[in-house]
């Protein structure tokens, strides 16, 4: 653990400085365990903190904006955010403890991708767009693995778009020590069609749950998904959940989430 | 090194610090204050919470430099001219301590819970905590202290 | 979770005590120093010149070390001394002792193999120490360490108790054959034998205790100092003892003399037992000051906490219970093999055996008991005493054998109990198992907590319950602990290698103020203010005027310090004797000064009167008089007014009591809540009501911890996987729900006051209760056990095998 710091003047700052040995630091609740437990060891750390423009929350019609330093205690608190997508409100108001909602960002979160983690389920189950310095990226192209994003080196996320849904929830069990989301569901339906995302139990980090989506079109209701099956063969395995208790936990979270959206 | 300037418990500091250095290190070992306690190392205890601009964090998940113009307080700030924060006093009417490690944390944590919902239930106090640990009071009593130390804060 | 409401039925007492004496619920006098972040903790402390420990530390389970190299990291940046096992060996240090002898079946001693405090040829747990680099700074010394080059050939490892008493299984020690440490038994096994050839019906229980990772908030510590002037060392550590880490330090590892080293336990945040015990890390900083003329200073990070603090629990067992056909208990037979881990920790022999066993009686008449138990080395950490030891162990198992044996003979839950209770006038008790208990009464515990929780009123949550989907049930567990300990004759006959008396000096000021010196410790039991109230209501003295002072060899006489519940009723004790003493000194004096007899003297509401006449010397002016002896016998009495004592009990104090719990669990996903939960106690006479309670909230939380989430698991290989707070789950405060406690007490037969002790009942009494109500809940589905911890996947999976959620 030895690293430079530089706090970025600009997005292009720090956009110059990311890359190679360097980290970019955003709420750090993440990045700093990982360096203090040796996970991690950049050379540089390029804090993003100052930049004010990273930060925020607008709704223009049926599209709700975030800035990527936003933190998850103001999406909680967020009046814009409550009203357009309470599900993205409640998901936010329950990452981690209060201290992680007082530091931990949106843009930190996605960037980081971990398998367990929240946000990436409402980015795909709500279809967002992730917008970065260089583009905009699909959120269904935007997860590409265990804690790998298709974010190219040095690329910022400045913000994250989302339609609003007519209808979304988001159910979370968690893995009870350390409280990240065993299994996570968030279900919707809306502009971006009709999505069920799971995060924290597949094999390779957040996907979308095709099968219920396609039994949910003619029908969103809990009932629908009644005939499916998880299988095992996808799902992740520790201490806390062998592969088949996840794939059980996963259908029933899901028709928690659902019949939650389904009001 | 890099220099920081922030405010602790209404005392403006500055000094020269290794930009690894942790917020909580830089505050037990530059500034002495040895209140805020190191519990854990991986962002769970909740021993080592101070309020920075008004919200709880973990001082040791934060680094120093990242504190650089922050307001900062800690346990030794609660007290004013000797007379406990309503919340220290709602500890102390309730045994929301015993052995004292975990108290400094669970204090911050509780004052910001407080602040931010004065009328705060029972429910959203046991879960407004869960990023402080406490192995001795079974969190019976310092859930009773929360309430009343909110109660009183709300005069 | 509901919010259930929060207050206790102590609070509402009816009963106010006034004043600041026994009974009286006195805020405590040490908080204001921890509210304010002004205690003083190991870690803050920090000593001129001081250096810094880091251990390079086993990352496997077993092997030999084969090459240490160490020459690259004592030239790094900062370095001062990088120590190994070669260095201990040189140096002709002794290994860490065990305190706890064990003779076995056939007078079979327990195998007790060296225990060095830096490795020495052979690693046998993850976290074993194989050197420690000092360094200015503690980041040097980490740096450092990394460039330590250690080569581990490693081998085959036994990581839990089944698989070290597999055929050919590794061997740990090689002085111990099939890894057993000893093979112990107690009770009479031909009369067991008969009473079950003679039942009428046996409940059968195969039963695990999971083991637990003790996780005081504060991790340990020790910053050890030594003056080349003087020859004294100082260590300030993180105790629950100072007096039991200087003798066992000094006398036994590092070979220095006792008065020559000061132990300091300073403030010390949470034990839990695991600061009992004597680490390698203690000695190594204390050698090293010597050896550096320099301090050295080592905090724990909370990932060495998790694989080098002593563990607990961790049992395997069989029990069977033999009932007649009205189902009177006849006969219990218990089976147990209890994990020791890669050594043998200071009292690793003992908790699984003279904690255990004589504990099995629980409430019970039970005429007949036998219990055997194998204590087996695995390559893990060391096992010892975690709240509660030995005796959680034997009330889970006893109060799950006691609850399915209702289930299979068709009696509640309450009356088999009620059938099998000893009653209160069968006292003193004498159980087959040795213990003796001396009061209690289990009847009054129960019914006053069938009232509290409301038992009658279940099978209507239960319906309500179960339409929100939820499966309600009840469990209970009516226990019985042996604390305060001990009486060192009984346990040296046991295998003791040490007095477990306490001692008080109570030191009366000419001002009359009181300071108390207690060889007791507190790391959060109240002592500062417990012992204030026995010496404001025996002397009088205002609770301002009363100093506790406890955790330091150079201040304090000599002590065993705090564990087994014993601060009260052995520490306690001795302040009472100790103040007698000052109080018929006292009446000499009082009585010189009054011109009376000795004789007519009594002492009263803090003042020394002649009877049956208005004279009377307030307390302060005796002690005036004893330092300002101008009116003083001085020819047949010494000035000053100082008074030690030393007690020593006569026998274990027994408390005992009813915990019911109700859960909530929802089927679909096997989430068990614990939605009430009562305990009503009996822990003889209570000093201050608010601090009992506080004890028994947190012994029950502890006890709900091991019910329902905390497990220690290594894999196979013998890697530690529960290593972090990330996959250790600890309770939080949304996890508990608010308690209903209570307390019906009778009165401890051979102390003064009358005492019993509270630290442990909680973590005691709890778990059966929780696991009993699980398998309540589930029953209607078929679901006869439920394993610690009973995770939301272990109860889905209990489900599951009973058919699947109906």
């Amino acid at each position: 653990m030895s690293f430079a710091y530089h706090k970025a003047a600009s997005v292009n700052d720090a956009a110059s400085q990311a890359g190679g040995d360097a980290a970019l630091l955003a709420g750090g609740m993440t990045l700093l365990p990982a360096i203090k437990l040796g996970l991690s060891d950049p050379r540089r750390l390029v804090d993003l903190a100052d930049l004010g423009e990273l930060r925020g929350i607008t709704r223009d019609g049926d599209t709700l904006t975030i800035g990527s330093m936003t933190r998850h205690a103001d999406v909680a608190a967020s009046a814009e955010v409550q009203g357009a997508i309470p599900a993205l409100a409640k998901l936010a108001g329950g990452i981690g403890d209060a201290q992680v909602r007082h530091r931990g960002t949106i843009g930190g979160s996605i960037a980081n991708n971990d398998p367990a983690a929240d946000y990436p389920a409402a980015c795909l189950g709500l279809g967002a767009t992730i917008v970065t310095t260089s583009r905009e990226i699909a959120a269904d192209d935007f997860f590409t693995g265990l804690f790998e994003t298709a974010l190219e080196e040095g690329e910022i996320i400045t913000s994250v778009r989302f339609p609003v849904p007519e209808k979304a929830a988001y159910e979370k069990f968690v893995q009870p020590a350390s409280r990240f989301a065993l299994v996570g569901v968030f279900a919707a339906q809306g502009p971006a069609g009709t999505r069920v995302a799971v995060t924290g139990a597949g094999l390779s980090g957040v996907y979308r749950a095709s099968d219920m989506e396609a039994a949910l079109e003619s029908d969103f209701s809990a009932d629908a998904i009644d005939g499916i099956t998880v299988p095992e063969d996808n799902m992740a395995a520790d201490i806390h959940a062998a592969a088949d208790y996840r794939a059980h936990l996963v259908k029933v979270i899901a028709g928690r989430a659902i019949a939650a959206a389904a009001g | 090194m890099t220099e920081v300037t922030m405010t602790v418990n209404g005392k403006s500091v500055t000094a020269d610090v290794e930009p690894d250095t942790l917020l909580a290190d830089f505050i037990r070992q530059n500034l002495s204050l040895t209140g805020t306690h190191v519990g854990c190392d991986t962002s769970q205890c909740g021993a080592c919470c101070v309020l920075v601009d008004g919200d709880s964090m973990k001082s040791c998940t934060m680094l120093a430099v990242q504190a650089d113009g922050a307001e900062i307080t800690t346990i030794e700030g609660l007290a004013t001219n000797g007379t406990f924060h309503p919340m220290q006093q709602a500890f102390h009417d309730n045994h929301a301590l015993q052995c004292g490690f975990c108290t400094p944390g669970m204090l911050i944590s509780a004052i910001d819970l407080a602040t931010k919902n004065p009328d705060i239930s029972e429910s959203e106090i046991r879960h407004g905590l869960e990023g402080n640990l406490c192995r001795c009071t079974g969190y019976h009593n310092i859930v009773k202290a929360v309430k009343a130390g909110a109660d009183a804060m709300r005069g | 979770m509901p919010d259930t409401g929060l207050d206790t039925d102590l609070e509402n007492a009816e009963q106010v005590v006034i004043g600041n004496g026994i009974g009286a619920r006195v805020r405590r006098k040490e908080d204001k120093r921890f509210l304010t972040g002004k205690g003083r903790y190991a870690d803050d402390i920090n000593r001129p010149g001081q250096t810094h420990a880091y251990f390079v530390r086993s990352q496997v389970a077993h092997a030999d070390i084969k090459n240490l190299d160490t020459s690259a990291a004592e030239k790094a940046e900062g370095v001062i001394a990088v120590l190994t096992g070669a260095d201990v060996a040189a140096d002709e240090l002794g290994g860490l002792p065990c305190g706890w002898g064990i003779m076995g079946k056939n007078d079979v001693p327990m195998h007790e193999p060296p225990h060095p405090i830096l490795a020495i040829g052979t690693v046998r747990h993850v976290g074993d120490p194989i050197a420690v680099v000092i360094a200015e700074t503690k980041k040097q010394a980490k740096a450092a360490a990394q460039l330590i080059d250690v080569t581990l050939e490693e081998k085959p490892a036994v990581a839990n108790i089944r698989a070290a008493l597999a055929d050919g299984a590794p061997l740990v020690h090689d002085g111990a054959p099939g890894n057993v440490a000893f093979d112990w038994e107690i009770g009479d096994r031909a009369a067991m034998e008969e009473a079950f050839a003679n039942a009428a019906h046996v409940a059968e229980i195969d039963i695990d205790n999971n083991r637990l990772i003790p996780n005081a908030i504060e991790p340990r510590v020790a910053v050890a100092e030594f003056d080349t002037g003087t020859g004294d060392y100082t260590l300030f550590v993180t105790s629950q003892n100072p007096h039991v880490h200087r003798l066992l330090i000094a006398a036994f590892v590092l070979h220095i003399p006792e008065e020559k080293f000061r132990v300091v336990a300073p403030d010390v945040g949470g034990g839990f037992g695991s600061k009992i015990f004597p680490y390698p890390e203690e000695s190594v900083v204390t050698w090293a000051a010597a050896k550096l003329g320099r301090p050295v200073k080592w905090t724990a990070e909370r990932s060495e906490s998790f694989m080098t603090d002593a563990h607990g629990r961790d049992h395997v067992s069989h029990a069977e219970l033999a009932l007649d056909k009205d189902g009177k208990f006849l006969a219990l037979k218990v089976s147990t093999l209890a994990n020791l881990g890669g050594y043998v920790s200071a009292f690793g022999g003992a908790v699984p055996t003279f904690l255990y066993a004589p504990l099995l009686a629980g409430t019970y008449t039970t005429p007949a008991i036998y219990c055997e138990v194998k204590g087996v080395f695995t390559h893990t950490v060391p096992v010892d005493a975690y709240r509660g030891a030995g005796r959680p162990e034997a009330t889970y198992l006893l109060e799950r054998l006691v609850d399915r044996a209702a289930r299979e003979t068709g009696l509640s839950q309450v009356d088999i109990r009620r059938k099998n209770f000893i009653q209160p006038d069968a006292f003193p008790y004498q159980t087959p198992v040795a213990s003796c208990y001396d009061s209690g009464d289990y009847e009054a515990t129960l019914s006053s907590a069938l009232k509290k929780a409301d038992v009658d009123g279940f099978e209507k949550r239960k319906a309500d319950a179960a339409l929100r989907g939820k499966k309600r049930g009840l469990g209970f567990s009516t226990y019985l602990e042996a604390c305060g300990v001990a009486p060192s004759a009984v346990a040296g006959q046991l295998g003791a290698r040490a007095g477990l008396y306490e001692s008080a000096v109570v030191r009366v000021h000419p001002t009359g103020g009181v300071t108390v010196f207690t060889g007791t410790h507190s790391h959060g039991q109240s002592h500062e203010t417990t012992f204030a109230q026995l010496v404001n209501d025996r002397l009088g003295v205002g609770l301002e005027h009363i100093e506790v002072v406890h955790g330091d060899t150079a201040r304090i006489q000599f002590g065993m310090g705090t564990y087994g519940s014993r601060s009260l009723a052995v520490g306690g004790e001795a302040l009472i004797r100790a103040m007698d003493k000052v109080i018929e000194k006292g009446k000499k004096i009082a009585a010189h000064l009054m011109e009376a007899s000795e004789n007519d003297i009594e002492f009263e509401g803090g003042s020394f009167k002649v009877t049956g006449t208005d004279k009377e010397t307030p307390f302060g002016a005796v002690a005036f008089a004893a330092y300002v002896p101008h009116n003083y016998p001085l020819e047949t009495l010494e000035p000053g007014l100082e008074e030690t004592a030393f007690f020593d009990p006569l026998n274990f104090t027994f408390p005992g009591g009813c915990h019911i719990c109700e859960v909530e669990v929802d089927p679909a996903t096997g989430v068990t809540e614990v939605v009430n939960f009562t305990a009503v106690d009996d822990v003889g006479r209570v000093i201050n009501p608010m601090i009992v309670e506080g004890q028994v909230h947190g012994g029950v939380t502890q006890g709900i911890g091991q019910a329902l989430l905390e497990g220690c698991v290594y894999d196979d290989n013998g890697q530690l996987l529960t290593g972090s707070y990330m996959d250790y789950t600890m309770p939080r405060a949304d996890n508990v729900p608010s308690y209903n406690v209570g307390t019906e007490l009778t009165l401890c037969a051979h102390n003064t006051l009358g005492v019993k002790g509270v630290g442990e009942v909680g973590a005691i009494g709890s778990p059966p209760a929780v696991i009993n109500a699980i398998v309540d809940a589930l029953s209607d589905l078929g679901v006869t056990d439920v394993s610690m911890p009973a995770t939301s996947q272990n109860v889905w999976r209990a489900i599951q095998a009973a058919g699947g959620a109906k």
